[in-house]
């Protein structure tokens, strides 16, 4: 009850902010818009599809699944504002529980990633793209679920390194390989096998491949239980990971 | 309200290639009684942050005890958390978010309820002279209002004990005055209040004892007044002409009140005694028995400079 009430106003707090700037939500949603007018148009040709709907049903999953991945690992960049400006410190003097403090900033990434993440899509039905409604609400799960991993992610190791300086390399690192291994560009059946053996290792193509099946209606395919339970699990883990971070000294 | 036994702790840093423990606090003993404001003087890097912070809970000492307002520090932070009030040096206040938004948030995170959270918030606001600006983004406030914003999420809770780090570092004379006066009024109102400051005047006139701490350790306390009188005594200067300098010598060697007395080349005598104030009178009336006129009388006091350079062997002001 207390954890609920602290992480909801966590919440309200964040996404108040967020509300009288919400410049930020649409600059977050201009890259991948790019994308998928820019873009995506060479993919009928390029994945020899029969139509350009059939195209854009692998491309905009991927393109979600990327959103969800970068909208959250840059998430640390405001924390070490905060931090700076002894906001976070203020918060732990009093008793508000420490998974809410990181919860609450979390799960308002994750709504305002489903926000892009809708406008995309309502996009993409201009072009043609179909979906069934309850397909498409199960991948807006898978992505929320890793926008809720990769905030998560994101805030502990800011919480860590305390520096801008030492985070934007680092995010960099990282998501340059998950993001080339989960084939959301283009889809991995075309890698050669010692490459889809490497991507096999990434929980994100996982998650990829989960998403696409369902944006081809494939709700019976084990890629969707699978890319489920997956980013589930890391989401379950980087939270509690992240809300030990908060728990512990900041200095 | 607060206790101290034996609080330790020592970071590690790195230099190069070499891990280095540093003894950042090394043993405090502390003793701060109700309704009491008690400041932690010292140099910058004397370990007082780092008390404050193990005291507030940020970070959790490597040995010793303590009961903060009842609650023991080690067994159960959460509740020492709901009894103390913390204002960090750096500042705690968002720029975006305006005074009235973070003292409603800063009253809701102690569990308080939406409409308490928010007469609170107004009271605050009133008491600090903020109600103006009350609904203005914090970047368009001056320093002193700031650091008024910061002490009133510090108290919003109403708390037993505030910890104030270096409230004034930073700030104008005149914004300095008032956050003293404001201090003053945390007291009135019946709280404890723990300063830490390197400022001397500070710790001298607004805090009713002093802990001086240096390298991780308290090297004295008790009341300014005691520590200073610890060091020398005061010191009363006696002017007079050269002529009538070995008369006026004579006359007041031996009186019970001189503990030592000291002759000026250029005329003029230097009494150490105990207390100033008491010694004065004592010596005018001497000076006239003994028929000899006096040019000038100075009253001379430690000051807590002094009693830092007796116990470290430096000056305050130059460390």
């Amino acid at each position: 009850m207390k954890f609920a009430r602290d992480t909801w106003l966590i919440f309200q707090r964040q996404t108040q902010l967020l509300l009288r700037n919400p410049v930020w939500v649409f600059v977050g949603v201009f890259q991948p818009v790019m994308y998928l007018l820019l873009f995506a148009p060479l993919l009928k040709p390029a994945l020899n599809a029969p139509t350009q709907a059939a195209a854009y049903k692998i491309f905009v999953p991927g393109l979600l699944v990327l959103l969800a991945i970068f909208g959250g690992l840059f998430q640390g960049f405001g924390l070490i504002a905060e931090l700076r400006a002894g906001v976070i410190e203020r918060s732990r003097v009093t008793p508000i529980s420490r998974l809410a403090l990181l919860l609450g900033r979390s799960l308002r990434d994750v709504v305002s990633l489903l926000v892009q993440a809708v406008i995309i899509t309502l996009l993409a039905l201009l072009f043609d793209l179909r979906v069934f409604i309850g397909d498409l609400l199960l991948a807006y799960l898978m992505l929320a679920l890793i926008a809720l991993m990769t905030s998560a992610v994101s805030y502990g190791v800011a919480l860590k390194v305390k520096s801008e300086d030492a985070l934007a390399p680092l995010m960099n690192t990282v998501a340059q390989p998950v993001l080339l291994l989960s084939g959301i560009l283009l889809p991995l059946t075309f890698a050669p096998g010692w490459l889809q053996a490497i991507a096999d290792w990434n929980p994100f193509s996982w998650a990829v491949d989960g998403t696409r099946a369902l944006f081809a209606g494939d709700l019976g395919s084990d890629k969707v239980w699978q890319g489920l339970t997956i980013t589930a699990v890391l989401a379950a883990l980087g939270v509690v990971w992240a809300a030990r971070q908060f728990a512990r000294s900041v200095r | 309200m607060i206790e101290t036994r034996g609080l330790r702790k020592s970071f590690r840093s790195r230099a190069g290639r070499e891990t280095k423990t540093v003894d950042a606090v090394r043993g405090v003993n502390l003793e701060v009684a109700e309704g009491e404001i008690f400041g932690f003087l010292g140099p910058n890097g004397a370990g007082k942050t780092t008390t404050l912070r193990m005291l507030a809970t940020l970070i959790e000492p490597d040995g010793g005890e303590a009961t903060i307002a009842g609650a023991d520090l080690r067994k159960d932070p959460a509740e020492v958390r709901r009894r103390i009030g913390y204002v960090p040096q750096g500042g705690s206040t968002w720029d975006e978010s305006t005074a009235r938004e973070e003292l409603v948030l800063h009253a809701r995170m102690y569990g308080i309820g939406k409409a308490d959270a928010q007469r609170r918030a107004a009271r605050a606001l009133e008491a600090f002279q903020l109600t103006e600006y009350a609904d203005r983004k914090c970047k368009t406030y001056s320093g002193g209002q700031r650091r008024r914003v910061e002490i009133a999420l510090g108290i919003i809770h109403e708390p037993k004990i505030v910890f104030l780090d270096e409230p004034t570092t930073g700030l104008d004379p005149q914004s300095r005055a008032h956050m003293w006066d404001e201090i003053r009024r945390l007291r009135r109102d019946g709280m404890t209040v723990f300063i830490t400051t390197h400022y001397l005047d500070e710790a001298d006139a607004l805090c009713d004892r002093i802990a001086i701490m240096d390298n991780g350790e308290v090297v004295a306390e008790g009341t300014p007044t005691e520590l200073k009188r610890e060091i020398s005594g005061d010191v009363v200067l006696v002017g007079l002409d050269l002529a009538a300098t070995p008369q006026a010598a004579q006359a007041l060697d031996g009186e019970p009140y001189v503990n030592k007395l000291e002759t000026a080349d250029e005329g003029g005598l230097r009494l150490y005694v105990d207390e100033g104030a008491t010694a004065i009178p004592q010596v005018l009336r001497r000076l006239d028995q003994a028929g000899l006129d006096l040019r000038s009388i100075e009253l001379h006091r430690p000051s807590l400079d002094d009693v830092f350079l007796t116990k470290t062997g430096r000056s305050l002001r130059e460390s």
